[in-house]
């Protein structure tokens, strides 16, 4: 489904800020896996998921998703087949349009001069009636109006509206309260699942890690230490993430950032 | 009386022509986020077009030649902002500096052109007005002008290109997620607030009979000002009520001058006071922001305790 073939990225060349973030990272996931990533704060995860939605392109190796080379796509060409959702909430909507306008360009139906059509209207409000957050009320509000949480929900319903070949989520609950990151967390697997989509998910929360998803990567400085999925993976504590992690990078996970619980 | 409502006509026919770049900022400043610094330039690039092709007896496709003109002038202005990593206020500005050579150039080298005996737009709407009517040819036609490019603009805001173009002064990462470019909205707006304010030139060039190489110089400023205004008067609203609410800017902005012409204030003024004007209506919601700040300073300066402690002594 997609494949990275010994990615390497080094930024700052040339200079003495010079920083080699991967140095030929190669990872395969397949089509309908979910897969939790965890990992030290500058272990290039981030990186990762720049790399693949393109909003960097690596200095060598391929992305390829589908068995097609994606590798130079720029970014917005690949956001037809990738859906990406940011820490920041404010990242994926924009403040000054309406619920329904945002809806409708990630729906992106019609040619370039359409208007929002009241069938639309309807596929809006019945899909945001599913989130449970009276967002269907309040399609002409700005966006700018929203609570975090909401313009997260509504950022997941925009990038999951024409359901992605791959979903990409980089500690998309971060920053919102623990109730909150919860209900987000809750609609995500139930996007994911109901959609039958591949996903990636970066996340801080060590247990969120191990709940979701059928597969866990850990990563540090730049490789994958650690990989698990199936039977072995099912009996992994939060603890024995630990131990790995420590068993592999040779450090402790730095547990300032890290919940742990 | 009659000359208070000459004043009130011409300030109106004034600020409906010049409405038309106040839209185009509506839509490159308010809308897409990028002042357009060669918002001078292509003014005075659509009233020379204008007033050339209508000289050599074209008048009404001397009103398409300037917005064609005024939309390659935005195309260069995106073009350098987007594709070849120039500052977006340096790219009007050299686009600006630049359209001050090609102007001229299109004037064949002279910095004025006449237009007492082309036909016009405005000539054409003199003679079907006739001899009763003919005094509100200019009104009529800039009020044709401002209402189709009113309605022209909030049927395209509202298109999905219309949607991605304020996505993009809003936030442009959203756009690249919904699979649109936004050089490609950068682009377009531009075009498209350009030929509105090559048309505001093409029409104010054509309604005074002629143009001269500075006639949009510190039109910015003057349109900024009267966008400004019209925010305060019109805070909420949809698009329509907005758009004609800058339009609306624009008049009053036209109005209050007129008044302040009247009781003597000096013509060349102008800039002066619609700089005023602009700097006060950024500057003083970023003031009032930070006026708790100041004043607790204030407070907690010497010079404050003391003032604050003969006060107290003072209540005793
Ligand atoms: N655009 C960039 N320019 C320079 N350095 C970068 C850039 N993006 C990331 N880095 C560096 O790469 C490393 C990995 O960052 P990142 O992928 O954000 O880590 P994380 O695993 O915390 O998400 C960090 O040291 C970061 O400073
Ligand atoms: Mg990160």
């Amino acid at each position: 489904m997609l494949d990275l073939k010994n990615i390497s990225k080094t930024f700052g060349k040339g200079t003495v800020n010079v920083h080699q973030v991967f140095g030929g990272l190669s990872l395969h996931i397949e089509k309908g896996d979910f897969v939790s990533i965890i990992g030290a704060n500058g272990a290039g995860k981030s990186t990762l998921f720049n790399v693949i939605a393109g909003s960097i392109i690596p200095d060598e190796g391929l992305v390829e998703l589908d068995g097609d080379d994606i590798t130079m796509l720029p970014e917005h060409v690949r956001a037809k087949t990738i859906g990406r959702l940011f820490q920041d909430p404010m990242r994926g909507s924009a403040p000054g349009l309406s619920i329904e306008e945002n809806l409708a360009l990630a729906a992106g139906r019609g040619g370039w001069f359409s208007h929002i059509t009241r069938a639309d209207r309807k596929a809006f409000r019945d899909r945001l009636a599913m989130l449970d957050m009276g967002l269907e009320d309040r399609m002409n509000q700005p966006v700018g109006l929203l609570s975090g949480g909401q313009r997260q929900a509504l950022t997941l319903m925009m990038a999951t509206f024409n359901p992605p070949k791959l979903l990409l989520l980089d500690e998309h609950t971060a920053a919102l309260d623990p109730a909150t990151a919860d209900k987000v967390m809750a609609i995500t697997d139930k996007t994911v699942k109901e959609n039958g989509l591949t996903c990636l998910m970066i996340t801080h929360n060590m247990t969120t890690a191990l709940e979701f998803g059928n597969r866990t990567l850990m990563m540090d400085r730049g490789r994958i230490i650690f990989d698990t999925c199936g039977e072995e993976r099912s009996k992994l504590t939060v603890p024995d993430l630990l131990d790995k992690f420590r068993e592999n990078a040779g450090k402790n996970l730095d547990n300032d950032r890290m919940l742990l619980s | 009386m009659s000359a208070i409502l000459e004043m009130l006509q011409t300030a109106a026919e004034m600020g409906l022509i010049e409405g038309l770049t106040v839209l185009a900022l509506f839509l490159s400043y308010s809308m897409l986020g990028v002042c357009d610094l060669s918002t001078d330039g292509c003014f005075t690039l659509g009233a020379v077009v204008g007033a050339v092709v209508a000289l050599a007896g074209h008048p009404w496709l001397s009103i398409l030649a300037a917005m064609l003109a005024g939309i390659s002038s935005g195309f260069v202005t995106a073009f350098l902002q987007t594709r070849m990593g120039i500052n977006s206020l340096l790219a009007g500005i050299i686009v600006n500096t630049a359209l001050y050579s090609v102007n001229i150039a299109i004037l064949g080298g002279s910095s004025l052109i006449n237009l007492n005996k082309a036909d016009t737009v405005f000539s054409f709407f003199r003679s079907v007005l006739g001899e009763n009517g003919k005094s509100y040819a200019v009104l009529l036609v800039a009020l044709i002008a401002v209402a189709l490019a009113t309605a022209f603009l909030v049927l395209f805001l509202k298109t999905r290109l219309g949607l991605a173009v304020r996505a993009t002064g809003n936030n442009a990462d959203m756009v690249k997620s919904s699979s649109i470019n936004p050089i490609f909205t950068t682009t377009v707006g531009l075009c498209v607030s350009n030929a509105f304010t090559a048309l505001s030139g093409c029409l104010l060039a054509q309604s005074q009979k002629g143009a001269n190489i500075n006639i949009g110089s510190g039109l910015v400023t003057v349109a900024l000002a009267s966008l400004l205004i019209g925010g305060t008067f019109i805070r909420r609203g949809g698009l329509l009520v907005k758009a004609l609410g800058v339009v609306l800017g624009s008049i009053i902005f036209r109005l209050v001058y007129s008044l302040a012409l009247s009781l003597d204030m000096p013509a060349y003024m102008l800039k002066a006071v619609s700089s005023i004007i602009v700097i006060l209506a950024i500057s003083l919601p970023y003031l009032k922001e930070k006026f708790p700040e100041f004043r607790r300073k204030i407070e907690h300066s010497p010079l404050g305790k003391k003032l604050k402690h003969k006060g107290d002594t003072n209540d005793a």
